[in-house]
């Protein structure tokens, strides 16, 4: 139960949900709500330990991911752009097809070894006291990569003029057609760079954080949270960061729980009695729920809404948003 | 020549889902002998296997039967949910909450087993696997009605807990002498089987075909009345189309989203009762093979149809049964994944026409 090794543990396992999250929160933003992010994490998962195994090399790996969560994520576009089909089962159909293909093309892999993406520790930044050793002490190379993406995505999103356009399509699709932005063109490359992210972090599951292929277990529901993750987020990148960590330090919380005989002067009941532990296991999606309720009570009185075309097709020359 | 898509003016014919649907099923297994081949297996010789291992024989046909039975139940659920736009994917969750509750009956135990009539321990069990998964389709549907909140994703995450529940209970308290699983129920309170029937009719004999396809039959009749006959039934569809024009109407919306999640999660806790008490005899870890999921396809496939889903049930039934040999042990979730996949891009035929059009032929009309 050490509070350090506590936030060390929960950045590294919540930059998974970071970089799904920061995906959806682009495909969402152009008006595509993608369920499909577990199905493609598990993809992406799959492909990057199957090739970093087979070639040796982690780097190859990381494109594999990439490449698979953003290929599969094509065919959602394809069919809710274009084929004007239900974005949210078509997501769902997504995530049994990703689960279903990373199972078959899996198999076999469960207990073999293959190279991890390295960690390192950042000179001089590493010094300074206690957030150093947080932050910056023997982090993988996906942490360091979340620091940068988190503020660099909220700049993109908020700042710059592609990042109004994708907040235009979102907002109001009509309105940005006339102004000469393709709409379909937007959703395709969003939807893409969300699948693509989907398919990095779970890269990030299994060539780095607890590295190993474990079939559906890899990612055991982790694409769903980091889902709930942006509405709890309210679409920024920003505290979808602060979100992911939050998540992940209380998950090493709760396993830490599980360790020590006396807990705050009192015995333990989760040491003395194991089967509690399965209570502590619910915590995470129980909280997800609570986060949820938080987050949207909170988005409601804030008048945060989700992006007004979220979930609409776009049809051009029919009344709509 | 060439292609031209063009909006539907009136209502696509009437054999067209039905064709989408089976195009969808063909074309699955064919994408899907597609990759099998790519990775290296021979499709056919599993598609062959998977033929035989579930109707080459009535024993075969009966194990596709039990596996139908909780599909049924859980397909109907969501189609009836998936009517109003419900998104309950939690199915699963309300599944092992059902299947908790009607256990509760044995293991607590609520009624001296030995002595209390079978029909009404039996009965007892029904009541409260319906009773359970309503309970576990009330929390979404509260939360849903209530914060608007975004009900794939609270289902989804209930279904976790509801396997962590479980496992408390089979892992601890109701554990079997230390196994992960309660005591085997007496014979008293499983559900009659074909089989129970061998000693008249040897045919019988080894099938394991429980009463619970008939409470699925049942629920398919009546949930198509609901549905096509009664005010409810209008009601959950008008909400689903036109939300709008149902608020208009006066329709508390609200307390709609709650009783059709408590309804739909009932009946997943009634395939719970009948898995239980019908097929495992006992609480353990993984009674269902992904029922939950599979019910959501089921419902769509069917075209959220009553009878239809009845239908779907026992050929997802035969991929279930199949998928348990077949290695590897995806397929049956690939090729799933792929059907549900195709049938929703097939929508698109019933807003859309294609059309071979005489390009110089429409040229000239539209210059004219």
């Amino acid at each position: 139960m050490n509070f350090e090794i506590m936030l060390h543990a929960g950045i590294s396992t919540g930059t998974i949900l970071l970089i799904a999250a920061i995906g959806e929160i682009f495909a969402e933003r152009s008006g595509v709500m993608n369920l499909g992010v577990e199905g493609m994490m598990l993809l992406g998962a799959m492909a990057a330990f199957k090739t970093a195994y087979n070639t040796g090399n982690v780097w190859l790996a990381l494109l594999a991911a990439v490449l698979a969560g953003g290929v599969l994520s094509l065919a959602h576009a394809l069919v809710t752009i274009h084929f004007q089909a239900d974005q949210t089962v078509s997501g769902l159909s997504l995530t049994f097809l990703g689960t279903g293909l990373a199972l078959v093309l899996g198999e076999g892999m469960t207990g073999l070894n293959a190279p991890t993406v390295p960690n390192f520790t950042l000179p001089l930044l590493s010094q300074i006291p206690f957030i150093g050793r947080v932050f910056f002490t023997d982090q993988n190379l996906f942490v360091y990569f979340g620091y940068l993406l988190a503020p660099l995505a909220w700049y993109y999103i908020y700042k710059t003029k592609p990042g109004l356009h994708l907040r235009a399509v979102g907002e109001k699709p009509a309105a940005a057609d006339t102004l000469g932005v393709s709409v379909y063109g937007v959703r395709y490359l969003y939807t893409f760079i969300g699948g693509c992210f989907a398919g990095l972090s779970g890269a990030c599951i299994s060539v780095a954080i607890t590295p190993g292929w474990y079939s559906n277990l890899t990612t055991s529901g982790q694409g769903w949270i980091a889902v709930a993750l942006v509405i709890f987020a309210q679409w920024n990148p920003m505290r979808a960061m602060l979100g992911g960590y939050l998540f992940g330090f209380l998950r090493r919380l709760l396993l830490d729980l599980q360790g020590p005989a006396m807990l705050l002067g009192l015995r333990n009941p989760f040491f003395y009695d194991h089967n509690l532990v399965f209570f502590l296991q619910m915590l995470p999606y129980v909280l997800t729920v609570m986060a949820l309720v938080w987050g949207s009570s909170s988005a409601r009185r804030k008048r945060i809404g989700a992006p007004a075309a979220l979930g609409e097709p776009y049809i051009r020359g029919e009344r709509g948003l | 020549m060439r292609l031209q898509i063009v909006k539907r003016s009136e209502d696509p014919p009437k054999w067209l889902p039905i064709a989408t649907s089976l195009g969808a099923v063909v074309l699955a297994f064919v994408i899907s002998g597609g990759i099998l081949a790519a990775v290296g297996a021979d499709p056919l010789q599993i598609y062959r296997y998977f033929f035989r291992s579930a109707f080459g024989s009535w024993g075969a046909f009966s194990d596709v039967m039990v596996k139908a039975t909780p599909l049924i139940l859980i397909g109907l659920g969501c189609a009836l949910a998936f009517r109003m736009k419900l998104w309950n994917i939690g199915a699963e969750g309300q599944f092992y909450i059902g299947a908790f509750f009607s256990s509760m009956v044995v293991m607590v135990p609520l009624v001296d087993v030995n002595t209390t009539p079978p029909i009404v321990t039996i009965g007892l069990m029904m009541l409260l696997g319906i009773f359970g998964g309503a309970l576990y389709g009330f929390i979404p549907g509260l939360l849903k009605a209530k914060f608007g909140i975004n009900e794939i994703i609270t289902t989804l995450m209930l279904n976790y807990v509801a396997v962590f529940w479980n496992n408390y209970w089979i892992f601890g308290k109701w554990s079997d002498a230390g196994f992960q699983m309660t005591p085997t129920f007496p014979r008293r309170v499983w559900l009659p089987r074909l089989a129970d029937l061998a000693k008249q009719n040897p045919f019988f004999s080894g099938m394991t075909l429980h009463v619970g396809v008939i409470f699925g039959l049942i629920v398919a009749v009546v949930l198509w009345y609901i549905i096509n006959k009664s005010r409810w039934g209008y009601k959950i569809n008008l909400i689903g189309d036109n939300p709008k024009a149902a608020r208009y109407a006066g329709i508390d919306i609200a307390k709609n989203i709650i009783l059709v999640f408590m309804f739909s999660g009932a009946l997943a806790g009634l395939a719970g009762m009948t898995e239980v008490s019908g097929v495992v005899h006992r609480l353990q870890e993984r009674i269902s093979t992904s029922y939950g999921f599979s019910g959501v396809i089921v419902a769509w496939l069917a075209k959220l149809d009553p009878f239809a889903v009845v239908l779907v049930s026992i050929l997802f039934g035969a991929l279930l049964v199949a998928g348990r040999e077949i290695q590897p042990s995806g397929v049956s979730f690939l090729i799933q994944g792929t059907i549900l996949f195709l049938v929703i891009s097939s929508d698109v035929l019933m807003r859309y026409q294609i059309r071979l059009v005489n390009t110089k032929k429409a040229s000239v009309e539209e210059a004219a």
